[in-house]
């Protein structure tokens, strides 16, 4: 019972959970690099991305004791981690989807429609403009 | 900061307790973490943009990284993070001598760290495989090649940055615990710095298979 020796009130986390964790970061590590050598097309980054994942929460819960710590380290971390969500995908949405708002008002179904009006020339696109 | 009171030793005279004074420069360091998963978020944006731009490009200018350095940069750093956490778990344990030698492991699997992404980084000058103007290689095929290097340089030398100010204050931290500052009782400091190192582990754990490991 090597956790009755501290003498402070924080927890101890028991040594083989920090081996544990470490092996399992190092197994991961290995899945991720033989998992990149096959093709799953579109899938390899949702994999490698996925794995990292799995290998940052092991980090965050046991080596930054976010497991064991008071809960607001874990609250505020995560919201950190949401606003990151909230900018990277606002922001793909943006740069993958422009082109075909251009596309969309260089083919107007009614061009004699209201909204069609006052619309300089230039911000109508040639279709297939690509927007980057 | 000097006003320690003899039985509670690193007791700021503004807080009550040595309990409430250690969760509150917990909190200020997960805050900080919090500004650095912002900073570094930016890179990571900028790197899906140019990716979901060039994704060809993306795939042919990966392969001119050295999956085999980044991988044992990788198992470096796991370790470092090990070790650090080692170190925490024998301060607390009130064993200094331990402390020391688990951080002086971690200072030197970070120097190691520092010593793979040199080698790393020289031979990309040397085949100026490097950001924007200063880009002259020309093996790689697809469209400006060179915002491939500009992103892995910001992002990878923007952690490497982080790796030299950790190493920095786990040296001071080092230090402290070898001239007995840190007890049992007190070892906040040697926490905070790891919980540092521990997030530069996990930026690391992104940057690896996002550069090196495009399928």
């Amino acid at each position: 019972m090597e956790i009755s020796h501290a003498r402070t009130d924080d927890h101890v986390t028991p040594l083989k959970i920090y081996l544990g964790t470490g092996s399992a970061l190092l197994i991961l590590t290995a899945v991720t690099v033989a998992v990149s050598r096959i093709n799953l097309g579109g899938w390899n980054v949702v994999v490698a991305l996925g794995i990292a994942t799995l290998k940052a929460s092991l980090v965050a819960l046991f080596f930054m004791h976010l497991l064991y710590d008071k809960k607001i380290y874990l609250t505020i971390f995560l919201i950190s981690i949401v606003f990151l969500g909230v900018f990277l995908i606002l922001t793909m949405f943006d740069t993958m989807e422009r082109g075909t708002v251009y596309e969309i008002l260089a083919n107007p179904v009614n061009p004699e429609a209201v909204i069609y009006q006052n619309q300089p020339a230039d911000t109508v696109a040639p279709a297939g403009h690509e927007g980057h | 900061m000097n006003e320690h009171s003899p039985n509670q030793p690193g007791l700021a005279h503004h807080f009550s307790t040595p309990q409430q004074q250690k969760e509150s420069a917990k909190l200020g360091l997960w805050i900080f973490l919090v500004t650095e998963v912002l900073l570094f978020g930016g890179l990571f944006v900028a790197y899906g943009v140019f990716r979901a731009w060039n994704p060809d490009m993306f795939h042919n200018a990966h392969r001119a990284l050295n999956v085999v350095l980044g991988g044992l940069n990788t198992v470096i750093l796991i370790s470092s993070s090990v070790t650090m956490a080692l170190a925490i778990r024998s301060i607390q344990l009130g064993n200094r001598r331990n402390t020391v030698r688990f951080l002086v492991i971690t200072i030197l699997l970070a120097a190691a760290f520092l010593v793979v992404k040199y080698f790393e980084y020289s031979h990309k000058i040397h085949l100026g495989q490097l950001p924007g103007k200063f880009y002259t290689y020309r093996g790689i095929e697809g469209v400006n090649p060179h915002l491939f290097f500009t992103i892995y340089f910001a992002m990878t030398g923007l952690h490497a940055l982080h790796i030299i100010g950790g190493m920095s204050v786990l040296i001071w931290i080092t230090l402290n615990t070898a001239r007995g500052r840190f007890s049992a009782d007190y070892y906040t400091p040697v926490e905070l710095a790891g919980l540092y190192w521990h997030f530069v582990d996990l930026v690391w754990i992104y940057l690896f298979p996002l550069l090196y490991l495009i399928g």
